[in-house]
């Protein structure tokens, strides 16, 4: 009889886990169908004059070589403005911060921020960078309003490469009577800056993948010029991919390009992702 | 010499203060221009109009700036996708945080945050090009771009987040539990169930409602997919549009500082308070139910 409940248990047990072998199973099965579609479809789209050339033909033909560059300039934009001051506040969070309301307000903030959705940011960005600091619809609006969305997430990662920093280093250093400036600046910080370019990176494809934050602030549907300043519009991978997939005359001719769009941005962002993942990877082995 | 060095010191302190500072100012400038820009809708329609109206005619004459329908949109695929979504992931978090083993979790774990670095108009369009004929076909509905596919979207947008902070959540009870369980006799299962998740409850509720929340706030995916119809669904295979995407799709046509442009701000006020708001309840639960070590069970 005992036998008999145990054998039941191991059972249950391994239908239970069963189960949650197939969720798992279920996510990488979705991330697999959606990149399998988008390779297969849009992989004749793509040659080198798709990725050199402006569109043309209203958007029915050519190429999406400014809406590349506009990703780009988008993107890094974002953590120009973003980087330094995401590592800055994480810097006083570990280093400089005691327990206290300042920090729990502080907190609130980050956490508070890293919950407002983009299309949000990107009415903040419509009203305060576009209209209330007059200017316009730019590049600089638009990194501007992706920096300050990607802001928490460089903050987190940030912290998490200075917590890493094992405090027999900040100890040493103090002991040798350098200041706490010092020590931050020539020892915890240099320790901790591969890690925190890790969060950079990641924090990169994210803000180059961003559509609702931008289509207010920085993208158009069409320009002509490539941008010749931060104050210039341009067009950029994801609100193009929206573009033609809803608003085209010709949403069916011109699918090629929309699948080609959407595989041009996946492997950018995808690549960046597994770049950073591998990197942190090999940082935790040689620790 | 000495006093110069320190008086930089403290000047450095401060430097970083105000830069840690620009965060919560951030959020409160977020928070300013959203009720400087989206509050003069209540001069032309009342409060109770806006929440309760259940008709979204913008550009009438006269308009209707009713967002009932609005709000249920938001809330409904909200709610399916939390149907799908919260299964889905906290079971992949128990998987990787206890069965996986370390050689799977080294290569399912990257996957997990694979799946959420997918921009969301990829998603967006993955939906629209592929699902949509797809339940199209196999329900034999007039169109594949409802709620159900756009819940369905979402799903996967949230299960990563829930996925990761539960996952933290259970590999951070102390295996002390686990082993005085299994020292009882129970089997590992068992340990799971009545043991790991009732330690690891806050954190994976943490994990739930920010995923939720990320649902709720998440634009692209509900654009092109929900099917973009004002009006409360009757069935998952409705049309509807959800609050972020009559924002996307309006904001480009509404004349700069009309009635619509302050509707439609008014909106981005509503969306900011209902994602502070899961904000708020993640941190109360995170904080009040923490687990602090063994002896506290």
């Amino acid at each position: 009889m005992a036998e008999k409940t145990a054998a039941r248990r191991k059972i249950s047990q391994s239908g239970f886990f069963l189960m949650f072998r197939g969720a798992a199973l279920i996510n990488a099965f979705a991330l697999f169908i959606v990149v399998f579609f988008l390779v297969k479809n849009g992989w004749e789209a793509i040659d080198w004059t798709f990725l050199t050339e402006a569109p043309t033909d209203s958007m029915t033909k050519g190429g999406i070589f400014p809406c590349i560059i506009g990703t780009v300039y988008l993107s890094i934009g974002a953590m120009v403005f973003a980087f330094p001051l995401g590592v800055a506040s994480a810097i006083y969070l570990n280093e400089y911060a005691r327990q206290g309301a300042w920090l729990r307000a502080i907190r609130f903030g980050i956490n508070n921020l890293a919950g407002v959705p983009s299309i949000v940011f990107g009415l903040f960005g419509l009203a305060f960078f576009v209209t209330w600091m007059k200017l316009e619809v730019s590049i600089l609006s638009g990194a501007l309003t992706l920096g300050i969305l990607s802001l928490p997430v460089i903050i987190g990662t940030a912290e998490e490469a200075l917590r890493a920093v094992p405090d027999t280093y900040r100890e040493a250093s103090l002991g040798i009577g350098a200041t706490k400036w010092q020590t931050i600046s020539r020892v915890v910080l240099p320790t901790a800056l591969p890690s925190m370019i890790t969060g950079g990176i990641l924090a990169l494809s994210r803000a180059a993948g961003e559509t609702a934050a931008i289509m207010f602030t920085a993208a158009v549907y069409y320009t002509t010029q490539t941008p010749s300043s931060i104050f210039d519009p341009v067009m950029a991978l994801p609100y193009h991919i929206y573009v033609l997939a809803t608003a085209g005359t010709n949403i069916e001719q011109t699918r090629g390009l929309q699948y080609g769009t959407a595989l041009v941005l996946i492997a950018l962002v995808l690549g960046m992702n597994l770049l950073a993942i591998i990197y942190r990877a090999r940082l935790r082995r040689k620790r | 010499m000495v006093r110069t060095r320190q008086i930089k010191e403290i000047l450095i302190r401060y430097v970083f203060f105000l830069l840690a500072f620009i965060s919560i100012a951030i959020l409160a400038m977020i928070l300013f221009f959203l009720v400087r820009e989206g509050v003069p809708v209540f001069d032309e329609v009342s409060i109770k109009n806006f929440f309760f109206g259940k008709y979204w005619y913008p550009t009438a004459d006269p308009p209707d700036f009713g967002i009932l329908s609005l709000i249920m949109a938001s809330l409904m695929v909200t709610g399916i996708s939390a149907a799908i979504s919260i299964p889905l992931g906290v079971m992949t978090a128990i998987y990787l945080a206890e069965i996986a083993t370390p050689r799977v979790k080294e290569v399912a774990k990257p996957m997990v945050e694979m799946l959420a670095s997918l921009p969301s108009v990829v998603i967006g369009f993955f939906g629209m090009v592929i699902v949509a004929p797809f339940l199209q076909n196999i329900f034999d509905i007039p169109t594949g771009l409802n709620l159900f596919n756009a819940s369905l979207m979402l799903a996967f947008m949230s299960v990563p987040t829930i996925t990761t902070i539960s996952e933290d959540a259970i590999s951070s009870v102390p295996p002390e539990l686990k082993e005085a369980s299994l020292a009882l006799g129970a089997t590992q299962w068992e340990s799971i169930i009545r043991v790991i998740i009732p330690a690891s409850l806050s954190g994976v509720s943490t994990g739930i409602i920010l995923g939720m929340s990320r649902a709720i706030g998440e634009t692209m995916v509900v654009l092109m997919v929900a099917g973009g119809a004002a009006m409360i669904p009757g069935s998952v295979f409705d049309p509807c549009r959800p609050m972020p995407a009559s924002i996307a799709a309006e904001m480009a046509e509404a004349p700069f500082r009309s009635d619509h442009y302050y509707a439609l701000f008014a909106i981005g006020l509503v969306l900011f308070v209902f994602t502070l708001m899961f904000n708020f309840i993640a941190d109360y639960i995170s904080h009040k139910h923490r687990q602090v070590g063994a002896a506290t069970l």
